[in-house]
């Protein structure tokens, strides 16, 4: 077998090759750090592939045009970071309510406001989750290697397209900014999924029918099918409605095509759960430290294990249940002041301990501080 | 030939959305429906297939337009009808992109976009009906609310001063600006068809009747003595020109207001930059 073509890439050039490799083909974007690399590295790549990139006049206006880009069937991209993150909620709505598959990198910087512009953060995490108003259900991912961060972009395309809805993919500083060599995947290496077409004829198409999965076929404007697009509560045929049940039926239908799903769409990394005295909870970047500080706790004979989260949003509370039985401590570890914490401790069972450990100050969390931790609680 | 009220009836029923159930939202007599029956007879005139033509809006009474219509339908947020419509062009140029959008939609939360889309002067068609306040919301003041005029923000009279969107349009880079009433139809339809059949960003400004919120506030009267005052305040293009600013106050400059036929289209200008670095 060949060679795979091995490449040194940032986090977020990995982002690039990943979206591309999906079939990412527009992006709509506007400058921030920490994330600015995959819009440039979109603005070099697309027009070589016969994509599109263009550069809007603010965050808004960025997602704006992915979602009008969407619809007319091509995958979309955006990237940003908090501030952006921030502009873009309304609009994510928007697509959430409109069913329109977009992919948005949020590279996360220090917060709020304007905060640590070119230091990490992990501090979006629950904006992620109930960032645009209204009650809705979100996926978002976090990678934390480089090569993953071009896998789970892929993977954030697939579940964009296969749930017709937003995805966030969780990045931090470190995480866009850091290199390492990364084998690029050639066709056919991974799963690349397009959103269904209706196969009915328009006369008896009806554009968010319920389906035995919840997602509707999707036609593309141009091919016949003239549906309307709208943010308001709507029917099944995309007609506005005000009626108690229609409206039950839609924001059902909404949130549990993702709930329903939620094995589909959730993914961790657990290991060494089974006889651990203590577990440590980590995603995205700090989760390498996490690994590092649990093979060196175990070379040290401590019966330490890890629960990595590559899928955020959707929770599987299940999941840390199960894996947590065999603990007496679990340890969270993020780089906020305790948001997935939270989470953990909603369905942590109250005879084991929660403990944490939080950076907020712009610097990531090294496996040493883990370490220290580890001999506080065993 | 003149046309018959049966083959007028026809163009509509081919352009209405055949599920979507009347009334509009729109009150009786709102200028709305004057501007949407001029907008069907310049898409029948012009040969357009109900497919290739997609129609965005923002949020207003206005922007509720594209929902009747049987077109690519894309109702979406307030102010944002162009960000949204960028994206629809600019993936897809072969379709026939038109943003119908209020005063305050597009000048107001909307006016970022607003500048940029002149500025790129892509091939929308952009129909701004300036109804000179916020309808739907109730008749608040808005960017083009006249000095003194009363809105229920403005209770005690406006203070601030109003955009003109075609001034804007023109120094922000749009390549067809025209101006239009809901009085002077067949003006209003041909300004319309030219504003379509015009390549990058085209402008069609509508002085349109809130007789329900602005008209009742300002002792305006109803929909038809609104008509009657914008024919009696508009001036063509051609007479303007001869005018002194002081005697153009308070009144419509109706016409083509600018055209630029040179200035080359965004989507074009990408697609060319596209043919060089393929497969690079
Ligand atoms: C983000 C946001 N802010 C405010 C509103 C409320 N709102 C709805 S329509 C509207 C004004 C519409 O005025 P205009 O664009 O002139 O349209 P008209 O109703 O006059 O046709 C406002 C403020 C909204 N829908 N979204
Ligand atoms: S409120 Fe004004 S703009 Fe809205 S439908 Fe009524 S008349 Fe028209
Ligand atoms: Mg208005």
């Amino acid at each position: 077998m060949a060679n795979k073509q091995k490449k040194l890439l940032q986090g977020n050039g990995a982002c690039v090759e990943g979206a591309i490799y999906a079939g990412m083909t527009v992006y709509a974007g506007y400058p921030i750090t920490p994330s600015t690399e995959i819009a440039e590295g979109c603005a070099r790549e697309l027009p070589k592939l016969g994509g599109r990139f263009i550069q809007m006049e603010d965050e808004i206006a960025s997602i704006a045009a992915i979602i009008g880009a969407s619809v007319t069937g091509r995958k979309v991209l955006t990237g940003t970071s908090g501030p952006g993150y921030s502009l873009m909620s309304e609009l994510f709505g928007y697509a959430y309510m409109t069913e329109t598959p977009i992919v948005v990198v949020n590279v996360q910087r220090g917060g709020p406001s304007t905060g640590l512009p070119t230091k990490v953060g992990q501090a979006d995490t629950m904006q992620a989750r109930w960032g645009t108003h209204g009650d809705y259900n979100a996926i978002a991912i976090a990678p934390s290697t480089v090569g993953e961060c071009l896998t789970e972009t892929i993977r954030a395309f697939n579940l964009a397209e296969r749930f017709r809805t937003p995805v966030t993919v969780l990045l931090d500083e470190v995480m866009g900014h850091m290199r390492e060599i990364i084998e690029l995947p050639e066709k056919g290496d991974h799963e690349v999924f397009d959103r269904v077409k209706p196969t009915v004829p328009p006369e008896e198409f009806e554009a968010f029918a319920m389906t035995d999965n919840l997602v509707s076929p999707m036609p593309s404007y141009g091919e016949g099918y003239r549906y309307n697009v709208t943010g308001l509560t709507h029917d099944v045929k995309g007609f506005s409605t005000n009626r108690t049940d229609e409206t039950i039926q839609k924001l059902d239908k909404l949130f549990n095509k993702i709930e329903h799903f939620t094995d589909e769409i959730f993914k961790s990394r657990v290991e060494l759960v089974e006889d651990a005295d203590v577990v440590f909870i980590s995603y995205g970047t700090v989760s390498r430290a996490a690994l590092q500080a649990m093979q060196i706790a175990r070379k040290a004979g401590a019966k330490v294990g890890s629960i990595q989260l590559y899928t955020i949003w959707p929770f599987d509370y299940e999941m840390i249940k199960r894996a947590t039985k065999n603990c007496h401590t679990v340890v969270v570890a993020e780089m906020n002041m305790g948001q997935i914490c939270h989470e953990i401790q909603k369905v942590l069972d109250p005879s084991k301990k929660l403990e944490t450990v939080q950076r907020y100050d712009g610097e990531i969390i090294t496996p040493m501080e883990l370490l220290e931790k580890l001999e506080e609680v065993l | 030939m003149a046309t018959t009220e049966k083959q007028k009836s026809d163009v509509m029923l081919k352009y209405l959305r055949p599920q979507k159930s009347f009334p509009s939202v729109w009150c009786p007599g709102c200028g709305n429906g004057i501007v949407m029956g001029a907008f069907i007879r310049a898409v029948d005139k012009l040969g357009y297939t109900n497919d290739e033509v997609a129609m965005v809006s923002g949020i207003g009474c206005t922007s509720r337009m594209p929902v009747y219509l049987d077109f690519n339908s894309l109702h979406t947020a307030h102010g944002r009808a162009l960000a949204f419509a960028t994206g629809v062009k600019f993936a897809e140029p072969k379709m026939k992109v038109v943003v119908i959008t209020g005063d305050g939609d597009a000048l107001a939360i909307g006016g970022n976009h607003f500048i940029h889309a002149c500025r790129r002067n892509i091939d929308i068609t952009c129909i701004l009906i300036n109804n000179h306040t916020y309808g739907m919301t109730g008749g608040q003041g808005s960017p083009t609310t006249p000095a003194d005029a009363l809105s229920t923000t403005t209770p005690y009279g406006n203070v601030e001063k109003h955009f003109d969107p075609c001034d804007l349009a023109k120094s922000a880079g749009a390549t067809y600006v025209a101006r239009g009433t809901v009085y002077h139809y067949p003006q209003l339809e041909k300004i319309i068809t030219a504003a379509l059949e015009h390549k990058g960003f085209s402008l069609v400004e509508v002085i349109a009747n809130c007789h329900t919120y602005y008209g009742r506030l300002n002792r305006k009267g109803d929909a038809p003595a609104m008509l009657e005052q914008f024919k009696e305040n508009s001036i063509t293009t051609g007479k303007a020109k001869n005018m002194e600013a002081s005697e153009l106050e308070g009144k419509f400059v109706i016409g083509k207001i600018h055209e630029d036929a040179v200035k080359s289209e965004f989507c074009d200008e990408y697609q060319k930059l596209v043919e060089v670095q393929k497969g690079k």
